[in-house]
């Protein structure tokens, strides 16, 4: 369960008003996808609710209770680049979620319970099509095994939300079709709410179930920074294809 | 013809120009030997290669008739190992502090601003406190010495713990880690090969250091032997060390470098 309550939040910075008077809920299992112009605030509120910024006035709850005031294992995050880990190979990124929830000393597995968190990673790398390149290290990859690599990392200690923070932005348009797939497919298998930033209206429109467009509903063209971006949009999405059956794929994942 | 940027040379050119200077620097040495010897049979300040070879005979190979000991290895195992102790110590401290400094940003308040100013103390400055307080001894020289160089590793390997993509451990929060094994499983991995290179570019000031000490206060070591026949203006002694020094320095430097690629590929060619 993870549905998200937004009450009356504003985000400030000394004068300048990011974000003014956001009112939004957020069911369970929901896809919103989020488009704005630069500069509006979607990251600034992905990163309140990951925790590492805070709210100057408002409420923004998960399941009732605020947001705690760091990142945590109950909400992943993709970034669009650099949140994989350059000394560990593809693996080992993958298992590192695992291991520091085992192991909380050493953060590492050793035996049997090594062998299990391999294997759930090694399952997941097949879905993400890297099972080839798991003993590599993140630079030896494309940038799209990258992004794969990051999602699955994300989603391998099974977070009740998701944040995608334009996870497809640096990839080239032709290779988003199979990241697509990828995320929708993890997403029903996990059970997720998932918040993706993007800057590609088509995937908005494509991927989500809800979207979410921000800007500001007041303009001083003497100062700029006077006013804040809120939800201008707020349009459902009803596609039929997220309730689809459960592809045998997906199948693996939900061990 | 390609401009001067492009114009790589090929492996074996690369040898050859590499190796020039040095052919040049002894050609240079052998022609102005030749040329102040044919002046004066014994002049002592740009000795004949064959008073090398005498010289390299008396110190590494016999024993020194006052104390028994082949002066050479002496000098050379004791000089060694007080860098080497003295470089362990250094990575040591540099390593822990830098970490400290680098992941957690109450030490960084607590501690930065003081390596700052404690890396700009000239350790030359504090040799005769270091003398005074730890006396004469092995102690002084090595205290010396990791004055000298460890918080220069201190602060470069906490600058570069600082350099991590904040991306990186905010994922690490998002899996889990707490902030041991945030220090311990994703920045301290990626702070060795920074140490490494720290270590290598202070190789060269360590070295400085220890000579300075032996120079000093010592009865024994690479620094001290130079620094004992300079009286006698002995330049086919102190001409051998120096080269025996350099090449030290250089193995040393070169099997830093072997280890960085051997034990973290990842890190090379970025």
């Amino acid at each position: 369960m993870a549905c998200v309550t937004v009450k009356h939040l504003w985000k400030e910075y000394g004068d300048q008003v990011v974000l003014e008077n956001l009112n939004l809920h957020v069911a369970d299992r929901e896809f919103v996808t989020i488009i704005g112009a630069s500069g509006c605030g979607k990251t600034t509120f992905l990163r309140m609710l990951l925790g590492v910024e805070q709210p100057t006035k408002g409420q923004l709850l998960i399941d009732g209770q605020p947001v705690p005031a760091e990142p945590g294992p109950d909400r992943g995050i993709v970034f669009q680049r650099y949140s994989l880990f350059p000394h560990l190979s593809v693996l080992d990124n993958l298992m590192l979620g695992l291991e520091f929830s085992g192991s909380r000393w050493l953060g590492k597995l050793f035996g049997a319970r090594r062998r299990e968190a391999a294997e759930k990673a090694e399952s997941l790398l097949e879905a993400i099509g890297l099972h080839t390149a798991r003993d590599k290290y993140p630079s030896q990859l494309s940038g799209g095994m990258q992004q794969r690599l990051s999602i699955a990392q994300s989603v391998i200690r099974e977070p009740k939300i998701l944040l995608l923070d334009e996870p497809f932005g640096a990839l080239d348009p032709g290779i988003t079709a199979d990241m697509h797939e990828i995320i929708l497919r993890l997403w029903q298998a996990n059970r997720m709410t998932i918040f993706m930033i993007t800057h590609d209206l088509k995937e908005s429109f494509q991927l989500g179930t809800r979207l979410l467009v921000f800007d500001k509903r007041r303009h001083d063209p003497h100062a700029p920074e006077r006013y804040g971006a809120t939800v201008t949009y707020d349009i459902p999405l009803n596609r039929k294809k997220h309730s689809a059956p459960t592809p045998p794929l997906t199948a693996e994942l939900v061990r | 013809m390609p401009r001067l940027v492009n114009l790589y040379p090929s492996r074996g050119s690369a040898l050859a120009l590499g190796a020039l200077p040095f052919l040049i620097l002894i050609a240079a040495y052998l022609f102005g030997s030749a040329a102040r010897l044919a002046e004066n049979p014994d002049d002592k300040l740009l000795p004949a290669p064959s008073a090398f070879v005498d010289t390299l005979k008396s110190y590494a190979v016999e024993e020194d008739r006052r104390s028994g000991e082949v002066l050479w290895w002496l000098d050379t195992g004791a000089s060694m190992k007080r860098l080497l102790i003295a470089l362990a110590i250094s990575a040591f401290i540099g390593i822990v502090g830098g970490l400290a400094i680098g992941a957690l940003p109450v030490v960084r308040s607590l501690l930065g601003p003081f390596v700052a100013a404690l890396a700009m103390i000239p350790p030359l400055a504090i040799l005769p406190i270091l003398f005074i307080v730890l006396g004469l001894g092995e102690v002084a020289k090595i205290a010396l010495i990791v004055f000298g160089v460890a918080p220069c590793i201190v602060r470069d390997v906490s600058l570069r713990a600082g350099e991590l993509p904040k991306e990186q451990l905010i994922k690490a929060q998002t899996l889990g880690a707490s902030s041991w094994l945030l220090s311990t499983r994703v920045i301290l991995p990626q702070l060795w090969p920074r140490l490494i290179d720290a270590l290598r570019l202070t190789l060269g000031s360590a070295w400085l250091f220890l000579i300075a000490a032996e120079a000093i206060a010592s009865t024994e070591g690479l620094g001290y032997r130079i620094f004992l026949v300079r009286r006698y203006m002995a330049m086919d002694v102190i001409l051998p060390y120096v080269i025996w020094i350099t090449l030290l320095a250089y193995t040393m430097d070169w099997l830093l470098r072997l280890a960085r690629a051997r034990f973290f590929p990842w890190a090379e060619s970025r």
